[in-house]
């Protein structure tokens, strides 16, 4: 069945981001998993962006941004990441000891690198 | 010596003093010049005028004596003064010797260096023979000096030393030609001594022992090309090595008692304090990433040798946790803090590694690229204003420990303060975070932010619950309301009369959370308040050698295994005399310390709140007591 006859129903089928190679970057990713490596132990609980200072504000969401890192979803990261206040009450927060103030840190870096093609 | 021939020995010493004198003259009115207008007319005055006196007693003491060191170890302080002092005394005498003993006087300084070599029969009677002596007495004082810096290389524990400094090659080459200086002239001198049957207690004995086995008087000038060979590759290498802090230490002193600081920007202050860094290692030694985390390559030593060679120091520059301790124990007195804080607000450009010509370049060529900013809080919309006398900003970190606001509310209300609660429903940061990471721009909008809402409130004090606001409260807002810390507040209702307080029968412990003590002077009101509460014992290290608690947040890459273990051991060494509370007055301490210890960990206001009378209870159920009472009298 092909997508617009699909649409007849009233729903559509989500097209999957997590495979989709040609949309998917993974260099910010790879740059923030190697500078700090504790991103990788997130398991997205949430609690940095429940107690975020930033959030309370905006929309500003530190697991979200964590997902588009992972999914490699440049464009919605770019505006993400200039929210945060680098406070570091998520720091405290998480039960996982991620490094959280340097990945937010280590991200904008690496978005900085990805606009003046260095990484 | 006779044979006149062999005085082209003098060659590498002369060549070495001569270069080394007009490099340094011309490095310093360089530095001079590029100094700001201001810092100029300062160090004008400064030389002219009343500091000059205290910057030559400090260079005579610490330059020389080396009092700072003594005070940390003796065995170190003995060390570090035979070297200098026993050096500056065989320089000063051996001139005295060589110009009244000559037939001509301003001899050139070879002259007295290699006196002995010119005058291999000297000092067999009288006054000559007294000079004699007291030249080998101080060649037997720098050598005991010079025996213990050797011992320090391989046992730094022996003085107090946790670590040593790891040195660069040049900085090897330059330390081996220092060792070999002393030596060399012992032997040169014993040598010659023993062909002539003269010298004194020292290179007479061991001068005739050698010259009892060995053809003395050919021996001898082969130790006079190594003694002059030595000291020549010891100046040519000077600037390139650590050993450059000699004479920059000096102009640092005449510029730093001239009121000139470190400031904002690399200026040539900043460049002279790296250079004036002997990479002594102290700093290392103090340093909690060393002892409890076992991170020994990014301590200011190290940073600071990473600036003077233009290295990649940037993973260094951040995994610092600002603490403040090593800038407290540096004994040439160098304010690592802002230098730190310069260098993360820069983004350095392709660093190379710097070639050996390199080191010598009269000016530094560092390539910056021009910050844009990474964070934008544009989605800030002003706040309606409050007025109030007083305003209570509890912080970011105080609202992850309600236990704090509570207590502060309590307090006040008791002490009848009619306050507004600023962020009570969770405010904006006060942008000292991002400073510390070195995001300077960023955290103007924050501070404009927060600035318009105390400056609209016409508050006459903003006490706050956090050390961390507390320091940019204080440095970096424009305000002119008196901003307090909690433990300051409630030190001045206490003065006030208008807190009526019990008094706990607790054994308490305080800790001077980094921001508030190194980082603000504020120790002792925290300390009156305690002690007006409860019983405040001593803990091993206090005030401004007080431990960080590990949690802080100028560090941005420390990861949380290594800051637990700092949490850990900071723990252990507070409450070592096991106390029934460790109180701080810092909310990430509390959370930190809370984490590494069995000791219940209380913040100033809450042992405070817990001292607060009781409030009597309802009227309704006081009366129902008494009746019961009544009741059961009848």
């Amino acid at each position: 069945m092909s997508e617009s006859s699909a649409n007849k129903f009233g729903f559509t089928i989500n097209p999957s981001r997590l495979i989709n190679y040609d949309t998917s970057d993974r260099k910010v990713r790879d740059y923030v998993t190697m500078k700090e490596p504790s991103f990788r132990l997130c398991f997205a609980c949430g609690g940095c962006t429940a107690t975020c200072t930033a959030g309370q504000y905006t929309s500003f969401n530190l697991r979200r941004m964590n997902t588009y890192i992972r999914r490699g979803e440049i464009t919605p990261l770019i505006e993400e990441v200039t929210r945060c206040m680098l406070c570091g009450k998520c720091l405290l927060v998480c039960p996982r000891g991620v490094n959280t103030r340097n990945v937010v840190a280590v991200a904008s870096e690496a978005i900085r690198k990805l606009e003046r093609n260095e990484l | 010596m006779k044979e006149m021939n062999s005085e082209l020995f003098v060659i590498p010493f002369n060549f070495g003093l001569y270069f080394i004198l007009i490099y340094s003259v011309v490095r310093s009115t360089i530095w001079f010049r590029n100094l700001s207008r201001g810092d100029k007319l300062r160090l004008q005055r400064g030389f002219f005028g009343k500091p000059f006196m205290q910057s030559i007693k400090e260079i005579f003491m610490e330059g020389l004596l080396h009092r700072k060191m003594f005070k940390r170890n003796p065995v170190l302080g003995y060390m570090h003064m035979s070297l200098a002092f026993g050096w500056f005394l065989l320089i000063v005498f051996g001139t005295i010797e060589a110009d009244s003993f000559s037939a001509k006087h301003f001899n050139p300084p070879s002259h007295s260096i290699f006196f002995r070599a010119y005058n291999p029969e000297h000092g067999a009677s009288g006054l000559e023979s007294v000079f004699s002596f007291w030249m080998d007495f101080l060649l037997a004082f720098i050598l005991s000096g010079l025996l213990l810096a050797m011992l320090k290389r391989f046992i730094p524990g022996m003085m107090g030393m946790k670590k040593t400094t790891k040195h660069t090659w040049t900085d090897r080459i330059a330390l081996l030609s220092l060792w070999l200086i002393f030596p060399s002239r012992l032997l040169a001198e014993s040598f010659t001594c023993g062909a002539y049957g003269s010298g004194s207690f020292l290179t007479g004995n061991l001068g005739s022992a050698l010259a009892s086995v060995l053809p003395a008087r050919e021996l001898a000038p082969y130790f006079w090309w190594l003694y002059s060979l030595s000291l020549g590759t010891f100046f040519f290498l000077l600037p390139v090595s650590r050993y450059f802090h000699i004479p920059v230490e000096m102009f640092l002193i005449f510029m730093r008692n001239s009121g000139i600081t470190t400031g904002d920007k690399p200026s040539s202050y900043t460049e002279v304090q790296e250079h004036a860094c002997s990479s002594c290692g102290v700093c290392i030694s103090t340093c909690q990433m060393s002892f409890a985390a076992g991170i020994n390559d990014i301590q200011s030593a190290y940073f600071v040798k990473g600036l003077r060679t233009e290295k990649d120091i940037a993973a260094i520059t951040a995994n610092c946790l600002m603490c403040g301790r090593c800038e407290e124990v540096c004994p040439v007195g160098i304010e690592l803090g802002p230098m730190r804080m310069i260098e993360r607000r820069q983004d350095r450009k392709d660093i190379r590694p710097l070639k050996f010509s390199d080191g010598y370049a009269l000016t530094r060529k560092r390539n910056f690229i021009e910050r844009v900013p990474t964070q934008s809080y544009s989605y800030l919309v002003p706040e309606e204003p409050v007025k109030a006398d007083v305003l209570f900003f509890a912080g970011c970190m105080t609202h992850l420990t309600p236990s704090i606001i509570i207590a502060m509310k309590k307090i006040m209300d008791s002490a009848g303060v009619k306050y507004h609660f600023m962020d009570e429903k969770g405010g904006v940061c006060c942008g000292r975070p991002l400073m510390l990471v070195g995001r300077e721009k960023e955290a103007r909008e924050l501070i404009n932010h927060n600035s318009d809402i105390i400056w609209k409130s016409g508050a006459e004090i903003l006490v706050t619950s956090c050390p961390i606001c507390y320091k940019v409260f204080n440095e970096s807002y424009y305000l002119e309301t008196r901003v307090m810390h909690h433990s300051e507040f409630i030190n001045l209702l206490i003065e006030e009369g208008s807190l009526r307080l019990g008094y706990l029968h607790k054994k308490v412990v305080y800790h001077d959370p980094c921001e508030l003590g190194r980082g603000s002077g504020v120790y002792q009101e925290p300390r009156t308040v305690i002690s007006y509460v409860a019983d405040l014992q001593k803990s091993p290290q206090e005030e401004n050698m007080a431990l960080c608690c590990g949690g802080s947040l100028g560090n941005l890459t420390l990861s949380s295994g290594k800051r637990a273990l700092i949490a850990a051991d900071a723990a252990r060494t507070l409450t070592s005399s096991s106390p029934d509370e460790l109180i701080t007055a810092c909310p990430l301490c509390k959370k930190t310390l809370g984490q590494a210890t069995e000791t219940k960990v209380t913040d100033i206001a809450e042992l405070v709140a817990a001292a607060l009378p009781r409030p009597l209870p309802k009227a309704k159920t006081r009366i129902k007591k008494v009746l019961a009472k009544t009741e059961n009298n009848s």
